[in-house]
């Protein structure tokens, strides 16, 4: 019986990390190949380069149209710290009011707020682009930005709602009787108490923010101003062509850099995010 | 009196309150939502042209009938203003392969999904790190890097005809250059995404209580046994909310097919995704007013699904054990 158990126990671990080894290699595979010669990433499938160099990191951070990227690693943290503000401010702020205060149509908005949820954002493309043209935003961040500012991404308002629900009322109303506002009770209760919360917000919006290609294809015109995934776009030609192999694969692997230490570093956050609003992927 | 005067101001004073802080987020849905939903309703009955909008007309059902004119047999036709609209010959391809695309991919990623979850929910050593390694795929999935490393993966001498070929396969196909496999590329690096599903699934495993099977066993099921009759109608609330998840955002891919096929739809359309061609219809072609209705019977296309898949959830969601 016992050792029943333990030979089952040890085929689960042999197939869980045969399949995860599986799963990892691709991965593993673009930074082994991010550091071999040119002309060795066609013919050398394996995880140990026969040869190393860091030529893809020189040629690959040249960039495009003059612009290195440098400039597009700094344009992507500008623009995802902004979101994160943005996000953070606004959502917060809307999820308070449908947690804990009570007006007239919470849960005529609620519902609304849950039909956005599930909303493709495709039926809203076609009159922001032609609104944010009017306005002369194409071409800047302000057409990614500003609706953050207005929460715009429901998951997050969503996320925090369940969240502050969950926290005990009694300080609240004790800091009320103390007379303490609503404001009072928001900034200096509300906030530091959910700030699990907040962080699972800024991880989020800071991976997609980083990773959203949509948005900056349809509204970044100028290369100085491309964000790195805007700019890993430029490798892969028209036709689908790529011309310089090492420099995609190194600029790729920097790219992922950020989420791979975000996601080490604040795992908990991940499944709490995961788990409570089913966060896509 | 004074008291009722008293009641109204608090009334009034906790729904300004309430609303300032709602404020961002109503300016947002009103500006953001609600009018452009209106707006582009609106534009999906006419031929806006992103260059030309001063010369925009009304043209009823013309870009509707442009889309499905070849399910009558039309390939042409006069629209109300006069001009000749023809049939968009592509719509169809777009809406087959999406299709083709969520009805495989979904399945097979919830599955593989549940699978790994059962096979990580037991008393296992180092089952968080685990966990962690699975979801690799699906934190960096979505980013225009593992876009540009898949079309390397299975270029003709890519990495996974090195793979193949050393396992003794001849005859390997370009996977990509080939439009009998090229979307079951995207459709492979969808399933390999499962992470977000798999952690929810887990999540979901731990809430069944373990007094079941151990009852279970006593009377002397086996596990399959036990996994149709305890794990699977326990499971069915999470399994129904991943497949509404997934279901949604799979009508909806764009990136992956946009850099696999180089912007274009690839070999002869066989990547078109929806929410490409109407991205090439808006803005390559400006076709905006056209882009608007493919918009608009995309958003029709998911509401009908998702209804769909919750109405039939009363068959076999259950929100209970012992029936």
């Amino acid at each position: 019986m016992k050792s029943g158990t333990v030979l089952r126990l040890s085929m689960t671990h042999l197939s869980i990390i045969g399949l995860g080894v599986l799963m990892i290699y691709p991965v593993a595979w673009m930074i082994v190949s991010s550091f071999k010669p040119n002309n060795m990433i066609f013919s050398d499938p394996g995880l140990i380069p026969k040869a190393l160099t860091v030529e893809n990191y020189i040629t690959g951070w040249r960039g495009y149209a003059g612009t290195s990227f440098g400039t597009f690693f700094a344009n992507s943290l500008l623009m995802c710290a902004v979101a994160i503000i943005g996000n953070l401010i606004s959502c917060s702020m809307a999820a308070y009011a449908f947690a804990r205060l009570r007006f007239a149509g919470r849960s005529f908005w609620f519902a609304i707020m849950l039909i956005t949820l599930m909303l493709p954002a495709h039926v809203t493309l076609v009159p922001r682009y032609i609104m944010f043209n009017s306005f002369g935003w194409v071409g800047s961040y302000a057409p990614i930005l500003v609706p953050k500012f207005l929460a715009t991404d429901a998951f997050f308002v969503f996320l925090l709602v369940q969240f502050i629900r969950s926290l005990p009322k009694e300080i609240e109303e004790a800091a009320i009787i103390d007379g303490c506002s609503k404001v009072g009770v928001f900034l200096r209760i509300i906030l530091p108490l959910a700030s699990p919360a907040l962080v699972t917000t800024a991880l989020f919006t800071f991976l997609w923010t980083w990773d959203d290609f949509f948005n900056h294809l349809l509204y970044l015109t100028r290369p100085d101003t491309f964000t790195v995934s805007r700019a890993l776009r430029t490798f892969v030609g028209d036709a689908g062509a790529v011309s310089n192999w090492g420099g995609a694969l190194a600029m790729s692997t920097l790219s992922v850099v950020p989420a791979f230490i975000l996601f080490f570093s604040l795992q908990k956050y991940f499944v709490q995010g995961i788990t409570t609003t089913g966060i896509k992927g | 009196m004074v008291y009722q005067m008293s009641r109204i101001t608090a009334f009034f004073r906790r729904n300004a309150v309430a609303y300032l802080f709602l404020a961002p987020w109503l300016v947002g849905f009103f500006a953001l939502t609600l009018y452009p939903m209106g707006y582009s309703l609106l534009l999906s009955f006419t031929d806006y042209d992103f260059t030309a909008p001063n010369s925009t007309q009304w043209i009823g059902f013309g870009n509707y009938l442009k889309m499905f004119g070849s399910v009558f047999g039309i390939s042409e036709f006069t629209a109300s203003t006069g001009e000749l609209i023809r049939v968009d010959p592509y719509y169809m391809k777009s809406l087959s392969v999406t299709f083709t695309y969520v009805f495989v991919a979904v399945p097979l990623k919830l599955i593989f999904a549940l699978a790994v979850a059962l096979l990580m929910n037991q008393k296992l050593r180092g089952v968080q790190f685990y966990r962690a390694a699975y979801y690799i795929p699906t934190l960096l999935g979505g980013s225009i890097a593992i876009a540009v490393l898949w079309r390397k993966l299975f270029e003709k001498d890519g990495l996974i005809n090195g793979a193949l070929a050393a396992l003794g396969f001849t005859d390997l196909p370009g996977w990509l250059t080939n439009p009998n496999y090229a979307l079951l590329t995207l459709i492979l690096l969808s399933v390999w995404q499962f992470g977000s599903s798999m952690i929810i699934f887990l999540a979901g495993l731990k809430q069944i209580p373990q007094e079941y099977y151990e009852a279970a066993s006593v009377d002397g099921a086996t596990r399959i046994r036990q996994f149709f009759a305890i794990t699977l109608p326990l499971l069915s609330p999470v399994i129904l909310f991943n497949l509404v998840i997934q279901l949604i955002s799979a009508f909806q891919a764009f990136t992956q097919a946009y850099i696999i096929g180089g912007g274009r739809g690839g070999v002869l359309n066989s990547t078109l995704f929806y929410t490409l061609h109407m991205y090439i219809q808006g803005w390559t072609y400006h076709e905006m007013g056209y882009a608007s209705a493919m918009a608009w019977v995309l958003l029709l296309i998911i509401g009908v699904f998702t209804a769909i898949v919750f109405r039939s959830s009363n068959w076999w969601v259950s929100y209970g054990v012992g029936e």
